[in-house]
């Protein structure tokens, strides 16, 4: 509708200096994300100038109905590719009236960890790969896929091009641009094996930065999904059977493994993070025992397996890796439900911090 | 919906020095194309500025799981007609992490045709009719025609107007300006003569860039039929029984051919091509057995015929040609589904390095 669009679009900057800030956090599941907003008298662009806020925390499983106020502190800013102008997304995080974080915050921690000078020291860069699967509302089936039915088998979906393998590009391409827009360091993107589903990557970005960054995509992507009247599944197995499922394979190096005989560091990393593969698999997203199966490019979720070049493998080092004797290495266990805060910091503390 | 689309035509421009790079590549059955999308800190003219990549060669037939990593090497850029502003696509090519091409890299051995000395001081020029055909999503049937039925026979429908003759011309239409837009030197568009069926003609190209341009065209074309909804069928012979097949007439010429005294080297050129016509006919596209029958303006898959302003020739020279005495001439086999990296420079290697025993 004409008149519609014109008001959602209207430039506020030219009659007013205030400002519309959404307030984004993660909801009781761990996985659902919320947002409200607020309206701010003047642009802002540093999060520790805008001002803390609440919300009910009853209605979100997150806080009982008698004593229900949860705090947002805010965390980091994004440009709002929705509203633009000098409106802005505002990460944040959660904690009780006394200043406590609550259970679901996963940040604090994560800001913990990399704060610990060991950790801040080595310069902890991620490169995450977020895949997911566009369902077709009310019915939760794959987009493009026939209702009672299944498409060809996988094959041409993979990075493909044409109305018969790819279904859903719009709201990729949509979803590129207002990351890049908002300030994400979205880095990439591509079309994957299962038909319906797709991957963006976000990053190289430094320590707790590559959790809020991750964050911010994923509301932005399901805006985009909503505007789309398209449903976002971050499920690890959405369909069972010969069907990929959809992991957040999160790619890492430190200082040391940048420079100079940076593979031994790699692999001694590497060598850790095996000694506490239990641990890591129980915090790297539910249901991801239905997708580590050893098939579909995935290795077994009981099994800790690493290889150079190996999409087989639990961890994946590239051959120019290999080549240079520096780099990074790609952990692919993380399904795509994880949360980026808690990977990110599990993986710098298991390879920094931790002793065996 | 109008917010979704102000998201895909945002300029970005307007708040960042960062590209858009759509890496594109010719998949594992030599016909499928395959692409993803990188950040680049800044615009980018030069295909050797651009860094190498990588891809998963084991979800499109090109590597095994265990060692999966096929190297993309940038070879040409093109303005992205879809992300506009600073935004690229890039045309590749695929080697191996040692540096080998793989197999159904066919680019690497046409560059090295093309930059022979013989073969670059003879400056070869193509030009390319690809022709394809619209199917209905779904039920994979031409468009325009009725599901479980036929259109009146062919007649009406080679460069038609109107409802009841000319279907998808919005396709044809959009690609057209999106190829000039990008770069791609298309010279015109026409529909043809099965209903559904259309073409379009890049060049003249010179040397490797024809098979860059008829690639990028192609990919160009496959993401429109996308966006509305249509498939695209590169098949030569999509519909049996009286309707046409699809080809990719390959006009060629040197600068030889090109110069005065150029039609007894065209003459000549066309006597080597007829010595070797079997092994050119194997590598002019799969499934051309089902269109080169002789009929619907081919000759028969098995022998070849060239004459002037004849249709129902292989090779084909027109009046222009025969009456300045020079010029260039239209080699009519080769199925719309072949690979112009291969059919270039075959052509060009018959005709200029190869000798008959």
């Amino acid at each position: 509708m004409a008149l519609l669009t014109d008001l959602i679009n209207l430039n506020l900057s030219d009659t007013t200096e205030q400002i519309i800030a959404e307030y984004i956090w993660i909801g009781g599941s761990g996985l659902d994300i919320r947002s409200k907003a607020r309206t701010l008298p003047g642009p802002v662009t540093d999060p520790s100038k805008l001002p803390k806020w609440n919300y009910d925390g009853s209605s979100t499983g997150q806080a009982p109905g008698d004593d229900s106020e949860v705090i947002l502190y805010p965390q980091a800013i994004f440009k709002d590719p929705f509203r633009r102008g000098n409106n802005i997304l505002v990460i944040c995080d959660c904690y009780t009236p006394a200043g406590v974080p609550i259970p679901t915050n996963k940040r604090y921690n994560a800001a913990k960890v990399f704060s610990h000078p060991d950790v801040a020291v080595e310069e902890p860069w991620y490169g995450i790969e977020q895949e997911y699967t566009l369902l077709q509302k009310d019915v939760k089936w794959p987009l493009g896929w026939p209702v009672g039915g299944f498409p060809g088998p996988q094959g041409p979906y993979y990075c493909s091009v044409g109305a018969d393998k790819s279904f859903g590009r719009d709201i990729v391409d949509a979803h590129y641009k207002a990351c890049l827009y908002a300030g994400i360091q979205i880095s990439g993107i591509n079309g994957e094996v299962m038909p319906g589903q797709w991957e963006f990557q976000v990053g190289p970005a430094v320590g707790i930065s590559s959790g809020d960054q991750v964050w911010a995509a994923r509301y932005i992507l399901e805006r985009i999904t909503e505007i789309a009247g398209v449903v976002v599944s971050f499920d690890p197995k959405p369909i069972q059977g010969d069907w990929n499922g959809a992991g957040a394979h999160t790619n890492y190096s430190t200082k040391s493994m940048r420079n100079d005989g940076g593979y031994e560091v790699i692999k001694a990393a590497i060598e850790k993070l095996g000694k506490k593969h239990k641990e890591h698999i129980a915090a790297y997203g539910e249901g991801n025992e239905r997708r580590l199966t050893g098939r579909h490019e995935t290795a077994d979720i009981n099994t800790f397996l690493w290889g150079v070049a190996n999409r087989g493998a639990s961890i994946r080092v590239g051959r120019e890796t290999e080549q240079n004797g520096k780099g990074y290495f790609e952990d692919r266990r993380p399904a795509s439900n994880m949360d980026p805060y808690v990977v990110t910091s599990m993986i710098a503390e298991t390879t920094i911090l931790w002793k065996p | 919906m109008a917010l979704l689309t102000d998201l895909i035509n945002l300029n970005l421009s307007d708040y960042t020095e960062k590209i858009i790079a759509e890496y594109i590549w010719v998949g594992g059955s030599g016909t499928d194309l395959r692409s993803k999308a990188r950040t680049l800190p800044g615009p980018v003219t030069d295909p050797s500025q651009l860094p190498k990549w990588n891809y998963d060669g084991s979800s499109t037939g090109q590597a095994p799981g265990k060692d999966s990593e096929v190297i993309l090497c940038p070879q040409a850029i093109f303005k992205d007609p879809f992300r506009k502003g600073n935004n690229i696509l890039v045309m590749c090519d695929c080697y191996t992490p040692q540096g080998e091409p793989i197999p159904t890299n066919k680019r690497y051995n046409a560059a090295k045709t093309f930059s022979n000395s013989i073969v670059e001081a003879e400056e070869t020029w193509f030009g390319i009719e690809q022709e394809y055909t619209l199917l209905q999503k779904d039920v994979n049937w031409p468009l325009g025609w009725p599901i479980g039925g036929f259109p009146g026979p062919q007649g009406p429908y080679y460069c038609a107007a109107g409802a009841d003759k000319a279907f998808g011309r919005d396709v044809v239409d959009a690609h057209y300006k999106a190829c000039l837009y990008a770069g791609v030197k298309i010279s015109g568009v026409n529909g043809e003569v099965m209903p559904g069926q259309w073409e379009f003609q890049v060049g003249p190209c010179a040397a490797i860039s024809a098979g860059d341009h008829l690639w990028i065209a192609r990919y160009i074309l496959e993401r429109i039929t996308e966006i509305t909804g249509v498939v695209l069928s590169l098949d030569p012979k999509p519909i049996p029984g009286d309707w046409n097949g699809a080809g990719a007439h390959t006009n060629y010429s040197t600068k030889s051919m090109r110069s005065d005294g150029g039609y007894e080297v065209i003459k000549e050129a066309i006597h080597k091509l007829g010595l070797r016509h079997k092994d050119h006919i194997s590598a002019y596209g799969q499934g051309n057995e089902r269109r080169l029958t002789g009929r619907h303006e081919t000759a028969d898959i098995d022998t070849f015929v060239w004459g002037v302003a004849n249709r129902g020739a292989s090779i084909r020279v027109g009046r222009d040609t025969e009456k300045s005495g020079k010029g260039y001439f239209e080699d009519r086999r080769p199925a719309s589904n072949m690979d112009p990296y291969v059919v270039t420079s075959m052509i060009a290697e018959t005709t200029l390095l190869w000798q008959p025993n």
